[in-house]
C-alpha cells in the first residue's frame, strides 16, 4: 500500500520533472527538472527493491552527468529563449515514436506475455544467475552472464570519448590557428 | 497501536535523535574550530558569552565561560533573529532553494552511517547500531553526498553576481574530480573484505566487523586511506581545498550574497559535512568502535556496552575532526589549479594503481 502511494507520488513527479525539462526556457531550470526526474526514478527503483541501481542512478546521473551539465551550462551561459518557438514537426515524430515505445511494450513486455522473465526468478544453487538485487551477485552476474554486452558497451564508451577528445581538440586547432592568421 | 506503526514511530523518533546530535555536534564544532584556531595562534578564543543562572554558579560558571561553552546558543540564536535580508538582483526562487539543498543530503547521509554495537548475550553476535542496515550503504553515502554540490553551486548561480558565480563554477569542478579519486580509494578496502565466497557487500558495519581485532584498516592499506583522506577534505571544501569559498580572492565564494539563517544553514552544513567525512573515515580506517589494537573489545553485554562503544567511536570521531580543524590553521590554500592537477593527475592515478595492487595482492592470497 505505501509502496503504490510512493510509486503514483515520484512517477508523477518523474513526469512533471520531464516535460519541464522540455518546456522550460531558463537551461538551468531544464537542468534542474531533469534531476528531479532522474532522482524520482531513483526512488522508482527502490519500491523495486532494487537499491544497488537506485544508488548507481543517484550517483552517476543524478550526482556527475547533471553537474557537469550544469557546469557546461554556466560557463558558456547558453540561452534558449532565442528558439522558444515550438518545432511541430519534431513534436508530432516525438509523439509518433513515444507512442510506438510505448505501445511495444504495452503490447511485448505487460502482463502475459511471453518476454517478461517470470516473478519467481529468484537466485538458486540450480540457477546462480537469475535476477537479483544485491551489488556481488549484480557485479557477478555482469562479468559472467552478461561479458559480452558489458564489453560492448565499454568499447563504445571508449569510442565515444575518443571521438569527443578529437572534436575538442579539432575546435581548439581551429581557433588557435585563427588567431595566428589574424 | 498495531507493531509496524509502532516500529515506524521508533524509526521516526530515532531519527530526530540523529539529527538533534549531529546538529549540536556541528554547533561545537564550531566552538571547537573557534578555540582551536586561537589555541594554534596564541590567542584566547570565546571566553565571554554567560548564561544567566548557570554563569553565576561560584567556580564553575566562570569555567565553563572561559571554556566558551555557551557560545554556540549565542550563535545559533543570532542566526535564527537576524533580519532575513535577500538582495535584489538574485534569482529568489534558487536563491532561497540553495541552502536547502545544501543542508539535506549533509544530514540525510546519517541514516547508514553505524555509530555503536550492542551485543544482546555472551557469544551472540554483535548486532550494529544503524538506522537502515543497507547493502548499499558506502554507495548511498556517496550518492547522496554528491547531491550536496548542487546547494553551492545554485547558490553561486543564482546570486547573480562574479564572485559567488566563480565560486559555484569551481564547486562543480572540483567536486566531480575529487569524487572519482574518494570512489576509487574505498574499493580496495571492500575489495579486502569481501572474501569470495561469502554473500558480500558494500555495507559498512561489515568493514567494521573486519577490523574487530582493533587493529585499523589504515595499517593493511595506508595509501587507500591517504587519498580517501585527501578527497574528503577536497569534497567537504575545507582549507586548503576551500575554494568555492577561498574568502581571499572571491569575498566570500559562494555564499557572498547570503546572511542571516540561509548563511547559518551552509554553515551547518559544512560542519555536518565535516563530522560524518569523520566518522566515515573512523569506520573504514580506523577499526569503528573497536577497541585500541590487538586489545579485545572491553564493552559489557547489554546497553551499557553499546553506550560505551558509542562513546569509543564519537572519541574517534571528534579525533578526525580535530584533524580537519588542526590542517585548516596550519596549511595555505592551493591555488586552484593546482588543485585540479592534484586530483586529476596525481590522487586519480595513485588510487588506480593501488586498486590495481591489491586486486593483484588479494587474487594472489585467495
Amino acid at each position: 500500500m505505501n509502496e503504490e502511494i510512493l510509486f503514483y507520488l515520484f512517477s508523477t513527479l518523474m513526469l512533471f520533472g520531464g516535460s519541464a525539462v522540455v518546456l522550460s526556457r531558463n537551461p538551468v531550470n531544464a537542468a534542474l527538472y531533469m534531476i528531479l526526474a532522474l532522482v524520482s526514478l531513483a526512488v522508482l527503483f527502490l519500491t523495486l527493491d532494487a537499491f544497488f541501481l537506485a544508488a548507481l542512478q543517484v550517483l552517476v546521473y543524478a550526482g556527475a552527468v547533471m553537474v557537469l551539465f550544469l557546469f557546461v551550462i554556466m560557463m558558456l551561459d547558453v540561452d534558449l529563449r532565442e528558439r522558444s518557438r515550438p518545432n511541430i514537426m519534431a513534436a508530432a515524430l516525438g509523439l509518433v515514436t513515444t507512442g510506438a515505445v510505448v505501445a511495444i511494450l504495452l503490447t511485448w513486455v505487460g502482463e502475459g506475455s511471453t518476454i517478461r522473465p517470470s516473478v519467481g526468478s529468484v537466485p538458486t544453487p540450480g540457477n546462480p544467475l537469475a535476477f537479483v538485487t544485491g551489488s556481488k551477485a549484480f557485479g557477478y552476474a555482469l562479468l559472467t552472464k552478461y561479458m559480452l554486452p558489458i564489453q560492448v558497451a565499454g568499447f563504445l564508451l571508449l569510442v565515444a570519448m575518443v571521438g569527443a577528445i578529437l572534436l575538442g581538440r579539432r575546435t581548439k586547432l581551429k581557433s588557435s590557428e585563427g588567431k595566428d592568421g589574424s | 497501536m498495531d507493531v509496524a506503526w509502532e516500529m515506524f514511530l521508533l524509526k521516526v523518533f530515532y531519527g530526530i535523535l540523529a539529527l538533534v546530535a549531529i546538529l549540536t555536534f556541528a554547533a561545537y564544532a564550531v566552538l571547537a574550530e573557534r578555540k582551536v584556531s586561537a589555541w594554534i595562534q596564541g590567542r584566547v578564543g570565546p571566553n565571554r558569552t554567560t548564561l544567566p543562572i548557570v554563569g553565576d554558579i561560584p567556580i564553575l560558571g566562570p569555567f565553563l565561560r572561559s571554556l566558551g561553552l555557551f557560545q554556540p546558543m549565542a550563535d545559533g540564536l543570532k542566526f535564527l533573529f537576524k533580519e532575513e535580508m535577500c538582495p535584489g538582483q538574485v534569482n529568489r526562487f534558487h536563491y532561497h532553494l540553495a541552502p536547502i539543498l545544501a543542508l539535506i543530503p549533509a544530514l540525510s547521509v546519517l541514516a547508514v552511517v553505524p555509530f555503536g554495537q550492542y551485543v544482546a548475550s555472551t557469544g551472540a553476535d554483535p548486532i550494529p547500531l544503524v538506522l537502515a542496515d543497507l547493502d548499499i550503504g558506502i554507495l548511498l553515502i556517496f550518492a547522496l553526498s554528491s547531491l550536496g554540490v548542487y546547494g553551492i553551486v545554485l547558490a553561486g548561480w543564482a546570486s547573480n553576481s562574479k564572485y559567488p558565480f566563480l565560486g559555484g563554477v569551481r564547486a562543480s569542478a572540483q567536486m566531480i574530480s575529487f569524487e572519482l579519486a574518494m570512489g576509487l580509494s574505498v574499493l580496495p578496502v571492500f575489495l579486502w573484505v569481501n572474501e569470495p565466497g561469502s554473500i558480500g557487500g558494500l555495507n559498512l558495519a561489515r568493514v567494521v566487523d573486519w577490523q574487530d581485532n582493533g587493529w585499523g584498516m589504515i595499517f593493511v592499506q595506508p595509501v587507500s586511506a591517504l587519498v580517501f583522506l585527501v578527497a574528503l577534505f577536497a569534497e567537504s571544501n575545507r582549507l586548503p581545498f576551500d575554494m568555492p569559498e577561498s574568502e581571499t580572492d572571491l569575498v566570500g565564494g559562494f555564499h557572498t550574497e547570503y546572511g542571516a539563517f540561509k548563511f547559518g544553514l551552509f554553515f551547518t552544513a559544512e560542519y555536518a559535512h565535516v563530522i560524518v567525512g569523520s566518522a566515515i573515515f573512523a569506520l573504514l580506517f580506523l577499526g569503528g568502535w573497536h577497541f585500541l589494537p590487538g586489545v579485545e573489545d572491553p564493552w559489557p553485554i547489554g546497553w551499557s556496552g553499546a553506550a560505551l562503544s558509542f562513546l569509543w567511536f564519537a572519541l574517534k570521531t571528534f579525533a578526525m575532526s580535530f584533524l580537519f580543524i588542526w590542517v585548516r590553521w596550519t596549511l595555505p590554500r592551493f591555488r586552484y589549479d593546482q588543485v585540479m592537477k592534484l586530483g586529476w593527475g596525481k590522487l586519480l592515478p595513485l588510487a588506480l594503481g593501488n586498486l590495481l595492487l591489491y586486486a593483484v595482492l588479494a587474487s594472489w592470497m585467495g
